[in-house]
């Protein structure tokens, strides 16, 4: 990506903004432009937040945070594709904290329909809802909703920028400005000018009429592009929040109470300061940072400190808090929102299959460990650089912690070495923000160790989920599924913005209330447990939950019928949802399903709708005399609209790795209220040798055209699923907890 | 204390204590941000560099064991000057979030010095030490192979 810095002073940003409203969304009041963001370079006048151009070339402002998805690359292309300009030209960075850069996709999908029902264009409800994160300005990268919200916004904001190139053209060659082209970042008439000589008029001109091209003609959209980031990924030259480095900086870390939320009662920082290298010990009232003159020695000297936890307000240890998840059970259900049939009648005819599910809670464990440089300048201002999903959230949250108003808070968002929804909370920015304070005029950047990384996370909650069922002639007539949980969405929501919004919990059932299974006599109700452990968003939310139990429970009720799961899962959704019953035939191909089995392999099959996107999984599974190997994964997807097919099949794969490695073997535990696993030596990942093979194929059959589903999070849920469901062809063993090694030997 | 490291070809000075992991002294004593930390642990391999050809993990490695001729990924190739692993890595489209990749890329460099032509075990037994949280691996055997023959046909 770019820098900042090479925004140098012959730059102008270019625009699109008046158009941007009202095209995009009507007559809505909230649809008037946003304040533009951007500093502009001396001489200019910015007029557009998303597209700058100087003598270098296009670069385009993306309003996602770039967290390995490969959305700055796909915004870009957005851009480019209206603009008329070579791949070669464009460059990417990310906007600062604003909010013009607000997540329209974000709330489309907060809506309690299941998605496959909704048509997206017709949805008036959605639409307004739309206009819902403007006014809360989320600025927020989650939900795998980033080229949903990107679609119409930079397409306009290219288009926009192309027709006031065009204008100042027309103006200086006094013609129409319909009579010129544009191409390969050049306007061309009777004389052809490069974009950089025009983009100072161009600057200042507001074209009437933007139209959009054709999607015949797109060039971009639907290719796998080259990533934009993908050189300085490769050269150790790209700067992730990690590497901030600046001059006369300081390094820090911190040690934080592991009790989450509880008081220090008292610290003791004698033994730390006495190790050279250390210049400070700065009590943050619930934790103690280092400040030393490398990050390695803050981290030991962290752990000299002698130092008196209080406790937290939560139960004791993973045992209690699972009781008490049950114990919700028995509470009236939060939700219900499927209710197909007379679920209770038809059970009631007999014959009912039952089972329970439990799975743990989980951390995101990130790449790149936690961290965040702040620098206090002598006025009392602050800098901050740190890796996040919510920039205006975290920019507010730094200024509160400091007292200062959220304009004297300059706040960057580099790169970030994997989200995964574990840098939505502010923490890492807040702290820092205070360390620096104890240094002032001193930039100081702050790197949790894995250990605080892991132990300080906001987890995937654990679960338990009772799910009843009915088969009659070989096909399932009734699926009541209950899901026990504490609600992510709350608690996050009230740690973050200091409400939880009213309503049923969506994260709490989906994936389970939503999916297109043609039953006729479906229930699906939530139970929120009251147990209040740091949650988060964790990939995919609840659908990494309900997935897990439903299709487990699918393939249960299908043995039961004696019906293969495949076959058994497209008739019940043959007449419910054509692309979805079309991506089960995909996978049945792609992994030859219907031929012999293999002796020695197992083979299991998963699908969710999830995030606009069903995905369809076949997992295979071999007996080995070392244990059980994961040999071949198919996965097949429909986001509708497949923008780059290429980052999509690399999200998709990256996604099932990312769920498997969860079910084979993740799970945190409590124990005298404090995260036990700390590391990857006991909270590990796939690794090389023990991730399968994979083959992907993107369909885009989905919704009307235009619709356009997420790509970060859809792969995730359907994994865990699709090997419980393998490893019960391969054993008869039927798992119904979740890491899988507890139950089975892996090889390792 | 004060030590002269070998890093890349260059002779570099480093004011820290003998004790700090050479990791620590590239990224924080020598702003050399490309080799990066994951887990201070030896378990993820994020911190990959060369000392005389072998890749190490340098979160492990006292300063004042460096004595070695350090490559980091600084040192493999630049962005206008791609080393033919990076250019098979780009050609793949491998990186994700990128975070692991200086490491990864790394480990396989040391792979391929000693096994030119590595076989999908080869690269098994050489990359297991390399956590990817993005899930890139298949992507990453793929470029191995891709550079191997890349580098064979010279
Ligand atoms: S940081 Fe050295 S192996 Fe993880
Ligand atoms: S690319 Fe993100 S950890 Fe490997």
């Amino acid at each position: 990506m770019a820098s900042w810095k090479t925004i140098t002073r012959r730059s102008f940003i270019v625009l699109g903004a008046a158009v941007v409203g009202g095209a995009a969304f009507g007559a809505y009041k909230v649809a008037e432009v946003p304040a533009n963001p951007l500093t502009p370079a001396p001489g200019s006048t910015p007029l557009n937040p998303w597209v700058i151009i100087n003598a270098d070339g296009i670069t385009v402002i993306a309003p996602r945070a770039e967290m390995g998805q490969g959305i700055s690359t796909t915004l870009a292309a957005l851009v480019a594709e209206e603009l008329d300009v070579d791949w070669e030209q464009v460059r990417v960075l990310h906007g600062p904290p604003a909010q013009a850069y607000y997540n329209a996709g974000f709330v489309e999908r907060m809506s309690n329909e299941p998605d496959y029902q909704l048509s997206l264009r017709e949805n008036s409800h959605n639409a307004i809802l739309a206009a819902v994160p403007k006014i809360f300005s989320l600025q927020m990268t989650g939900g795998s909703t980033g080229a949903i919200g990107g679609f119409v916004q930079m397409r306009l904001a290219g288009a926009g920028a192309r027709e006031a190139l065009k204008a100042a053209a027309a103006k200086r060659l006094g013609v129409l400005p319909d009579t010129l082209k544009t191409e390969g970042g050049k306007v061309i008439g009777e004389q052809t000018f490069t974009y950089a000589e025009l983009a100072e008029e161009a600057a200042t001109m507001v074209p009437e009429d933007v139209p959009l091209r054709d999607p015949s003609t797109w060039r971009y959209i639907g290719k796998t592009m080259p990533r934009l980031d993908m050189v300085g990924k490769c050269t150790g030259t790209e700067t992730f929040g990690i590497d901030i480095t600046l001059p006369g900086m300081k390094f820090a870390t911190v040690r934080m109470n592991p009790k989450r939320g509880g008081a220090m009662t008292s610290f003791d920082p004698a033994a730390a300061l006495s190790m050279p290298g250390v210049d400070q010990v700065v009590g943050l009232g619930n934790g103690i940072a280092v400040i030393a003159n490398n990050t390695w020695t803050a981290m030991q000297a962290a752990q000299l400190v002698d130092v008196q936890w209080g406790d937290a307000d939560y139960l004791v240890d993973t045992a209690a808090m699972m009781t008490r998840i049950e114990a919700a059970f028995a509470t009236e259900p939060d939700s219900r929102l499927r209710d197909d049939g007379e679920v209770e009648a038809e059970l009631a005819k007999g014959d009912r299959i039952e089972a329970e599910y439990r799975i743990p809670f989980l951390a995101h464990a990130s790449m790149e460990p936690l961290n965040a440089t702040a620098w206090v300048k002598p006025d009392g201002a602050v800098e901050v650089w740190c890796g996040n999903q919510a920039p205006i959230m975290t920019r507010d949250a730094i200024a509160s912690s400091l007292r200062i108003g959220s304009d004297k808070v300059r706040l960057h968002t580099p790169v970030m070495g994997g989200g995964f929804g574990g840098r939505t909370d502010p923490v890492p920015a807040v702290l820092a923000a205070r360390i620096a304070a104890a240094m002032p005029d001193t930039p100081v950047k702050l790197t949790y160790s894995r250990e605080e990384d892991m132990t300080q996370d906001f987890y995937r909650p654990a679960a338990i989920a009772r799910l009843s069922g009915r088969v009659e002639n070989g096909k399932a007539t009734a699926l009541w599924g209950r899901t026990a949980a504490p609600s992510a969405s709350r608690n996050a929501l009230s740690r973050l913005v200091g409400f939880a919004p009213p309503g049923p919990d969506r994260a709490t059932v989906e994936g389970g209330f939503d999916q297109p299974y043609g039953l006729p006599h479906y229930r699906y109700d939530g139970h929120v447990a009251d147990l209040t452990v740091p949650l988060g968003f964790w990939r995919s939310v609840g659908n990494s939950m309900n997935a897990f139990f439903l299709e487990s429970f699918i393939d249960e009720l299908a043995h039961a019928a004696k019906a293969d799961p495949l076959t058994f899962r497209l008739d019940l959704m043959r007449d419910t949802h054509g692309p979805s019953a079309t991506l089960l035939e995909t996978v049945r191909d792609m992994s030859d399903w219907d031929s012999l089995k293999r002796p020695g392999f197992g083979r299991g099959v998963a699908y969710c709708y999830s995030f606009g996107t069903p995905v369809a999984q076949v997992l295979e599974v071999q007996d080995t005399p070392a244990g059980i190997k994961l040999t071949r994964a198919w996965i097949a997807c429909d986001p509708g609209l497949a923008m780059d097919p290429g980052i999509i099949e690399a999200q998709m794969t990256g996604a099932v790795v990312y769920g498997l490695s969860a079910a084979v073997q993740g799970a945190i535990t409590f124990a005298d209220q404090s995260v036990v696993e700390q590391n990857f030596t006991n909270y590990e990942p796939l690794r090389m040798h023990t991730t399968p093979g994979f083959e992907v194929k993107v369909l885009q059959n989905n919704g009307a055209f235009g619709h356009i589903g997420g790509v970060g999070e859809p792969g995730t849920p359907p994994a865990a699923p699709a090997l419980a469901n393998a490893l019960y062809d391969l054993t008869g063993t039927r798992a119904r907890s979740l890491p899988l090694n507890q139950l089975f030997e892996f090889a390792t | 204390m004060s030590f002269t490291l070998s890093v890349n070809g260059a002779r570099r000075q480093v004011d820290l204590p003998g004790d700090v992991p050479l990791l620590w002294a590239l990224r924080d004593g020598l702003a050399m941000t490309g080799t990066k930390f994951g887990c201070g642990v030896a378990a993820c391999g994020a911190c990959t560099v060369l000392i005389d050809g072998e890749a190490v993990r340098s979160c492990q490695v006292p300063l004042a064991d460096a004595g070695g001729e350090i490559t980091t990924i600084e040192g493999l190739g630049q962005p206008g000057a791609l080393a033919p692993l990076q250019e098979a890595w780009v050609k793949h489209q491998v990186a994700q979030c990128g975070y692991c990749q200086s490491g990864q890329i790394m480990q396989a460099a040391s792979l391929l010095a000693q096994i030119p032509d590595p076989t999908d075990q080869d690269i098994d037994d050489a990359m297991q030490g390399n956590l990817c949280r993005c899930g890139t691996y298949p992507r990453i055997r793929a470029a191995i192979h891709e550079a191997a023959t890349m580098m064979k046909a010279g």
